[in-house]
């Protein structure tokens, strides 16, 4: 008899647990998400330390409280998709700034008004770069572009042009020195961020401007006959043509090859210096030759950036941050200890170039550069287009690839 | 009978069986199990508190009851006397929902919708969106220096903007416009400290009323406001795109175009065609199962993808057994010696890491630096050549497979007598045959079900492809889909895409999958165990 009630006793002891418990439950939902009160700012693991340093001085000069979160950078734009879509989207997130045109399409960031004396101190283009249907969606605060790495024991000068590169690369090829004559990822899939360098110096051009800069989505210039020029004279530098260009060199090698002294030529980028000093090769920076008689070689540039969400419980807050803290000549240049980027923002840049050389070459490479168009049609290109190079550099006819990409480019814009 | 209390091994029949553990106290659990099991009942209630938290806020009446019943059905099964098997089958059931039957209904669902891109939220996000995201600063308008202030208590009294200008003129704005302020202390930066009548907020009673705030708007006429713009400036601004419900339409202020919703396809389109780039998610039916099946281009992707991957699918698994099983009975011979030093070494590839052992043999078959080329002294486009890629797949693939086959191969194997071979011998059968009419039926029974498992497992492998090849090489007339895509990948190159992803779609292809693989399955163990009653 003295049990007969331990069901009931097991029941209400229960629920009393559940009473301790769900203050903890309460707390939970909160985490990783946008939480009233307190700022969340979601940034990959890299620059984390920086973003947190820079969160807590903005979180004690405003008594407020500030969690930064950790998220893969790759797996940024989706992830914040997802949570905008679900309701605990983070106030703020690092980007890049070609998903501008998909986050305003998912309606996911909101737009910011920079003050004018903040935006004077940036570069212009990037804020550009930044805007989408006139308005500015995000805050930039540094800017990365290829350039051609050389490494100066076996090719002493920057070449001129593209046909000057390949004619020392030879050489040094022919005399055995180097295995290849450039190291440049052109992978199987085809790479059309490094192409860009080629492609516009041939003449080729994605999609066009008017006169505003504005990218016009119906203006598609894959399959035009410039781009298909373009095409033919990079052919012939492919594997069918002198072999400089080959799909076998792809984003796992094309490194190793340069910091190895196989190849005196390379087309890298910024997240490459750190292993080039470690490799101890002895490198110079310029800007990617173009060919003789051609357009610029224009690098595309993309732009890192702080994004505020749309709809987040805390917006005052989190566009005081953007417009007033990111654009902190303090705060970038914190950011930059720790992940070497050149920065956007005139002050900064200057600081930085004067002690690191190789920022200002950087930048320099990037003079030519082009930002990357952030309408959500980009999105749509990259695959077709970099296919039909991939197959062209493997020998299939220029004009027939292109055409085929253009084609598919402009039936998945049309959706 | 004082004897047998101690020990009834004894013990004459008819005697009391000894107690069970727990004694009298069973029926009611000892009292560990007791303290345990509120434990854990308390635990699943705070669970179901911390589901049903963010489903009140969000309003989710369904799905609070739903959270409700299967606390109330777990209380029930866990509390009364009555129902002891469901004790045991409950938290199976519950997570064969959660984890099964619920994520399989919700890409069902899903793949009825055009969810994508610019199609993820409802149409009210869509128009707020539409709405909020137009709001651009008036052309020369004037910038000003914010203080953010209440008329009283900070957290319920009405908003207000103490601005400042260029020229340092104070004004107070509030709903109902701009006017002087006078009497208010300022700051050399524009931020005034003191205002007579108001409640200058600190950034976090500001952040408070966030929400408030993102919809306030001094009025300036004609549709103007002067917003904030984080904590300290505020510039004048309009929406350039209104929505008017009387005709669903969106309306641009500058350009004058109409923009018409559109319920079918999920936006706002114009007179041209062109739409707005918020739009919402709808429900399109089997649109999404019919382009697949019934648009050329789509179906042509399809159909020969499922093909490659049917074929891809039965060269693996058909590949490993034969190697598999090809090295086990090596390995059985009686005679050989050192089998444990060979049996390490071929199981060798199984213990490797899958991931690190394909992006190793991806680079293996590297045309100019790959290791296989090198020493065979080929020229072989592996990865660029459609069926050199085919190739490349099912080799690398058959490598990191076959050690598993022949660890069942070899178990089977040794459950089988090894007199039934030798009576075949004694019957005249040569080792084929012996092999072919004994050992081979009765190896099948133990390894249908497994060649089974591993074909359904390399159907939808998706590692396999992805890390290899990534579904390559592609076509540039039809760069969606390529010659090793599985459906698997390809379905993943749909829906997380660099490019728009189509939820809808790649759901939609998941269900299919989900049949194929189901009716492939369900038939063949049907037929595998009519193949045991033969044996």
């Amino acid at each position: 008899m003295r049990f007969r009630s331990a069901p009931a006793i097991t029941g209400i002891a229960a629920i009393a647990l559940m009473a301790t418990a769900c203050t903890g439950g309460g707390d939970t939902d909160s985490e990783g998400g946008s939480a009233e009160g307190g700022l969340t700012i979601w940034t990959d693991a890299e620059r984390a330390d920086a973003v947190e340093a820079a969160a807590d001085e903005f979180a004690e000069a405003n008594g407020i409280s500030v969690s930064v979160d950790t998220v893969a950078f790759e797996d940024m734009q989706g992830d914040v998709l997802n949570a905008h879509q679900a309701g605990n989207a983070p106030d703020i997130f690092i980007g890049a700034h070609d998903w501008t045109g998909n986050l305003v399409r998912n309606g996911a960031v909101q737009p910011i008004e920079l003050p004018q004396d903040q935006a004077a101190l940036l570069d212009e283009t990037s804020l550009e770069a930044m805007s989408f249907d006139g308005q500015l969606f995000g805050v930039p605060y540094s800017q990365e572009n290829l350039f051609l790495m050389r490494n100066t024991e076996l090719a002493p000068d920057a070449p001129e042009t593209f046909e000057e590169l390949v004619e020392t690369g030879t050489e040094l090829k022919d005399g055995g020195d180097v295995e290849e004559v450039l190291s440049m990822a052109v992978t199987q899939e085809g790479d059309p961020y490094r192409m860009n360098l080629l492609f516009t110096s041939g003449g080729g051009y994605l999609f066009g401007q008017d006169d505003t800069g504005t990218w016009d989505p119906s203006d598609l210039g894959v399959g035009t006959d410039e781009s298909v020029e373009a095409m033919e004279k990079i052919a012939e530098y492919g594997e069918d043509g002198e072999g400089v260009l080959r799909r076998s060199i792809g984003l796992e090698n094309d490194a190793a090859l340069f910091y190895d002294g196989d190849a005196a030529f390379f087309v890298a980028g910024p997240w490459n210096l750190a292993d080039a000093q470690e490799a101890g090769v002895d490198y110079e920076i310029s800007p990617f030759p173009g060919f003789e008689g051609g357009d610029p070689a224009s690098p595309y540039i993309g732009y890192q950036s702080f994004f505020v969400t749309e709809g987040s419980a805390n917006s005052a807050l989190a566009e005081e941050f953007v417009t007033n803290y990111v654009t902190d000549t303090e705060f970038i240049l914190s950011l930059y200890e720790i992940d070497p980027r050149t920065p956007v923002q005139t002050e900064a840049l200057e600081s930085v170039s004067a002690e690191n050389p190789d920022i200002a070459a950087i930048a320099e490479a990037g003079a030519d550069g082009i930002p990357m168009p952030s309408i959500p049609e980009m999105g749509e290109t990259w695959q077709p287009l970099g296919v039909a190079q991939a197959d062209i550099i493997g020998g299939a006819d220029p004009r027939e690839a292109m055409e085929a990409a253009a084609e598919t480019i402009s039936e998945q814009i049309g959706e | 009978m004082a004897a047998s209390d101690s020990d009834n091994a004894g013990a004459p029949e008819g005697a009391p069986a000894p107690p069970l553990p727990g004694g009298r106290f069973a029926r009611d659990g000892s009292m560990v199990g007791r303290i345990v099991k509120i434990g854990l009942l308390g635990l699943f209630t705070a669970l179901g508190v911390w589901a049903v938290l963010p489903l009140y806020l969000g309003g989710n009446w369904l799905g609070i009851g739903l959270v409700v019943a299967v606390v109330g059905l777990v209380y029930y099964v866990y509390l009364s006397k009555r129902t002891v098997p469901a004790k045991y089958l409950v938290p199976g059931v519950l997570f064969l929902m959660v984890f099964q039957i619920f994520p399989v209904l919700y890409t069902m669902s899903t793949s009825v919708t055009n969810m994508s891109d610019g199609h993820r939220g409802s149409k009210e996000q869509a128009i707020s969106a539409v709405e909020s995201l137009s709001v651009t600063r008036t052309a020369d308008s004037q910038e000003y220096d914010l203080t953010i202030a209440t008329v009283g208590d900070p957290e319920t009294g009405e908003l207000a903007f103490l601005l400042t200008d260029d020229e340092g003129g104070a004004y107070v704005g509030d709903a109902d416009g701009l006017s002087e302020l006078s009497g208010a202390t300022v700051e050399d930066s524009g931020k005034v400290t003191e205002a007579f009548g108001y409640t200058i907020l600190t950034p976090a009673e500001v952040n408070e009323r966030s929400g408030e705030l993102a919809e306030f708007a001094v009025p300036t006429g004609s549709g103007a406001g002067i917003r904030s713009s984080g904590l300290s400036t505020a510039y004048e601004g309009r929406a350039l795109r209104v929505y008017d419900e009387s005709c669903d339409c969106v309306t641009d202020t500058e350009t004058g175009e109409v923009y018409t919703a559109d319920d079918e396809r999920g936006a706002f389109y114009n007179d041209e065609g062109q739409r707005l780039p918020q739009g919402w998610q709808v429900n399109v039916g089997a649109d999404n199962f019919a382009r697949f099946l019934l648009d050329p281009t789509f179906a042509a992707s399809f159909f020969s993808i499922l093909l490659w991957n049917i074929v891809f699918a039965v060269a693996v698994t058909g590949l490993v057994f034969v190697v598999g099983l090809a090295v086990a009975l090596t390995l059985h011979v009686p005679r050989m010696r050192g089998k444990v030093f060979y049996r390490v070494l071929v199981v060798l590839p199984y213990a490797m890491s899958s991931l690190a052992m394909y992006l190793l043999w991806r680079d293996m078959f590297n045309t100019d630096f790959g290791v296989i080329n090198q020493i065979l002294g080929l020229r072989i486009d592996w990865f660029g050549s459609v069926w050199g890629a085919r190739v490349a797949v099912i080799l690398a693939n058959v490598w990191l497979g076959y050690p598993y086959m022949f660890l069942v191969a070899t178990g089977a194997l040794q459950a089988i007598p090894r007199e039934l071979g030798h009576a075949a011998q004694i019957d005249g059968a040569n080792p084929w045959q012996s092999f072919r009419h004994v050992t081979l039926p009765l190896l099948m029974v133990a390894m249908t079900p497994i060649l089974v498992a591993t074909f359904a497992f390399n159907f939808n492998n998706f590692n396999a492809v992805w890390l290899l090849t990534r579904g390559g090489p592609l076509f540039s007339d039809n760069s969606t889909a390529g010659a090793t895509d599985l459906l698997i990948t390809y379905t993943y190159r749909l829906a997380f895409n660099e490019a728009t992803a189509q939820y809808g779609y790649a759901a939609a292809l998941s269900v299919m999958i989900f049949l194929i693989v189901s009716v492939i399955s369900v038939t063949s163990l049907w037929r595998s165990k009519a193949l045991k009653e033969v044996a």
